[in-house]
């Protein structure tokens, strides 16, 4: 019956594609099914938030392993199965393999997809080879290869049906984030900051993968796809050369701002939310300005790809915080007004909370009391400095100057969070989100741009808070006070993504292993498992038969993998302290494994 | 630029007629020579590091250790230790000759297999990388050797004007 409905689902998205009407209108529809999850973050609103309760806070703890399945891949595992019907759908690392697995009969491979790549592209990818996932439009499953072709695949047998080119991998430029179906358009963002590439959003047509847009985050007007008199940023037109004015010569073209992270969509206000990252080099004194629009959070009209607003959280980065994380969207009461809020938990600590339809400042506040760079934003909409951060001289790596070690930094270039998505419950109206509490040293110097070379320039070195030997914390926030309603200790980072779930239990992974449930309320632990690896996927969950499961890619890797593998470096050891702090290798090894979780017959 | 890439022409020689096969590591590890520039040298004249009672590193293991920071932790892990990623240098180092150090840094390495893809790229023509592969050797070499352990050195020789002189021309400075 279920293989029934998928059938009829398929074809009435076919149907769908020859009209002028979009896939749009198939996949709100197949969101709303809490029984599938169809899109990377679950929903447009990147909730990652399921009705599914049949898993609950009473009955969670008896959850039990149902069944798992080995990727064949030994690199970091980022992103999340779809599950659409009966199918799902599981991607890997490089050399992106991806599994169409039919859960009628008996999770058996109905065909399997792995392209040919160039292996050259595995050492620009900075931090891993990682692969946050699939999207599903118009009866095609989209993979982002790590070259950066962009790859339609037919749902039912995996023939290709057609590929585009978005990037030039020579040139440093790759592909690690999960495509966004969005109306008769997929749209893609681009890796590369660390080797100075110039990045852009691009849409592909979904029918037939020709280029419709493109977007970058720095340059000329045209090229960043802003219109000087109506593109807002807090509340006033950007004016001419937003960009091109904060920049010194043609440093633009090498300028980074990456858009690696996720991408969020209002269908009723057509509007494409997404960040992003640091400027190139890391080396602030080579870059003198804003470096707008790197550190930035965009939101731009879906079919023509200009701009609304854009908001710049991190002007002239000093500490590569880029601003890819996710925008996640919510509507919410503020002082018994009903807003359309955007909520966004950056990697340079600071949570910003936004009404998503002007792009107006509400909230930006800590998410971790240990944030020092700076003492906060100037909310004064007076103010010629309103919405910038201000920054603390003494954390300041443009004030050090090259040559000079900064010390004590906090969040470290991890960030406060990194790419591993948040989630957010309408029912606690509480966002779940897994930390870094991580603090660095960081010392820019002089680099050359080589195309395709690394193009850092700044040493760093890594270690938990002064006085504190955890790395990480799963914590509850309040978008509308910018409170921690509570906070949970992990040992390492957080580096999974959460899934929140009307049965009242929240999600996540952590790095040695663990899938952990939570009470969305309280925080208290409920249950545990220690699946095979690390865990650096996102959390999922879905309905087949009348069960609900729960479904988490383990894998470790990833900047994490990299960062943490053999412990963070103790900057006490010179002076007698004992060891390094905690090494991730003591705890879990490689290997790629999908576990499936389900409560007991 | 030019000077950089004869460089890497010898050692690719050195590489070719040692072969990466070898897998002796450097030897005694002792500093008996010191060079114009501030590197020192074993008594087989190969860059060595040289550390002080004090904690005082040479000029080489203090630069390399920042280099080592900026261009290979992303994939090598902090100080030499590896990751999920990429092997620890602190351990390669003492199964490979110098010789072959430089030869795989110019020309990046493959091990492509049906179980693994490991591929370190050819640093050989950036600069940021290419000018500093004797003072990455040197910090590897005394991290290998546990000569040095996992901090940031915090006394150094000073920087000589050979040294600055050197890697302003190989970094294209005027």
């Amino acid at each position: 019956m279920r293989k029934v409905l998928l059938a009829t689902c398929l074809s009435s998205a076919a149907a769908l594609a020859v009209g002028s009407a979009s896939a749009n209108d198939e996949l709100i529809k197949m969101s709303q099914n809490p029984k599938d999850w169809v899109m990377p973050a679950g929903d447009y609103a990147n909730t990652r938030y399921s009705k599914l309760n049949q898993i609950n806070a009473q009955n969670v703890g008896k959850l039990q392993v149902a069944w798992t399945f080995s990727t064949g891949v030994l690199r970091g595992h980022e992103g999340g199965p779809l599950i659409i019907g009966n199918m799902m759908y599981v991607h890997t690392p490089f050399p992106n393999k991806v599994y169409a697995i039919d859960l009628s009969q008996e999770n058996k491979i109905v065909w399997k997809y792995e392209p040919k790549q160039d292996p050259n592209v595995i050492p620009v990818m900075c931090c891993d080879t990682v692969n946050r996932g699939l999207s599903y439009g118009d009866g095609k499953i989209i993979l982002h290869q790590a070259d950066t072709n962009l790859v339609a695949l037919d749902a039912k047998t995996g023939q290709v049906a057609w590929s585009a080119t978005n990037g030039n991998p020579a040139k440093g430029e790759t592909g690690t984030s999960a495509a966004l179906v969005v109306k008769d358009k997929v749209l893609v963002g681009i890796s590369g900051g660390e080797f100075g590439v110039q990045c852009h959003v691009t849409a592909y047509d979904l029918k037939s993968g020709k280029q419709v847009w493109r977007a970058y985050s720095t340059g000329p007007d045209d090229q960043i796809k802003v219109d000087p008199a109506k593109t807002m940023s807090l509340g006033k037109p950007v004016g001419p050369d937003s960009s091109l004015k904060t920049w010194q010569g043609d440093q633009w073209k090498i300028g980074g701002g990456c858009t690696w992270g996720w991408l969020s969509y209002d269908p009723g206000l057509n509007l494409v939310y997404y960040g992003s990252g640091n400027p190139s080099t890391w080396n602030p004194k080579q870059r003198p300005g804003d470096n707008k629009w790197s550190m930035a959070i965009f939101a731009r009209d879906a079919d023509t790809g200009m701009a609304k607003w854009v908001y710049q959280m991190t002007p002239h980065d000093e500490w590569d915080y880029d601003g890819v994380n996710e925008m996640i969207l919510s509507d919410q009461q503020i002082n018994g007004q009903n807003r359309k809020l955007l909520t966004h938990f950056d990697r340079n600590g600071l949570a910003y909370t936004m009404d998503r339809e002007s792009g107006e400042l509400l909230v930006a506040e800590k998410y971790d009391p240990k944030v020092n760079w700076t003492s906060g934003v100037d909310m004064d909409k007076n103010s010629p400095t309103y919405g910038r951060p201000k920054v603390v001289a003494q954390f300041s790596t443009e004030h050090g100057g090259e040559d000079k070690n900064t010390k004590g930094i906090c969040p470290a270039a991890l960030g406060t969070k990194d790419q591993q998505p948040a989630a957010y419950s309408p029912e606690t109206q509480l966002f779940y989100v897994p930390t870094n509490h991580v603090c660095m040293d960081y010392e820019p110097f002089k680099v050359s741009y080589t195309a395709g070379q690394p193009y850092v320039g700044a040493t760093l070195s890594m270690y938990p808070p002064q006085g504190e030997s955890h790395m990480g914390n799963f914590i509850a926030w309040d978008n509308k006070t910018g409170k921690i309603v509570w906070s949970n200790k992990e040992q390492f980072s957080v580096w999974s993504g959460a899934l929140a779930t009307a049965g009242g239990v929240v999600f996540y992974g952590t790095l040695e292993g663990y899938l952990k449930a939570v009470d969305a309320k309280s925080g208290k632990e409920l249950y545990k498992f220690k699946t095979p690896s690390g865990i650096i996927g996102n959390v999922t969950t879905y309905e087949n038969n009348g069960k609900q499961y729960v479904a988490v890619l383990s894998g470790v890797g990833g900047w994490a993998g990299i960062g943490l593998a053999a412990g963070l470096t103790d900057p006490t050891a010179g002076l007698g302290a004992v060891g390094g702090y905690a090494a991730l290798s003591n705890y879990t090894a490689l290997g790629g494994t999908l576990t499936v979780f389900s409560l007991p017959n | 630029m030019r000077k950089i890439c004869s460089v890497i022409a010898v050692m690719m020689i050195f590489v070719a007629s040692g072969g990466i096969a070898a897998a002796d590591g450097p030897g005694d590890p002792t500093a008996v020579k010191k060079e114009d520039d501030g590197k020192w040298l074993d008594k087989d004249g190969t860059p060595t590091y040289k550390i002080s009672a004090d904690g005082t590193v040479d000029w080489f293991t203090y630069s390399g250790y920042r280099r080592y920071h900026s261009d290979c932790h992303v994939c090598h892990g902090p100080d030499g230790m590896g990751s999920t990623y990429a092997p620890a240098l602190k351990d390669s180092v003492k199964s490979m000759s110098y010789g072959d150090f430089i030869g795989v840094i110019a020309s990046g390495r493959k091990n492509i297999s049906t179980a693994q893809e490991n591929v370190m790229p050819a640093f050989g023509d950036n600069p940021n990388v290419a000018c500093y592969m004797d003072d990455l050797y040197v910090y590897l070499r005394a991290r290998s050797d546990e000569a040095w352990g996992r901090q940031r050195p915090a006394k150094k020789e000073d920087k000589t004007k050979d040294y600055t002189a050197a890697e302003d021309a190989c970094m294209g400075k005027k």
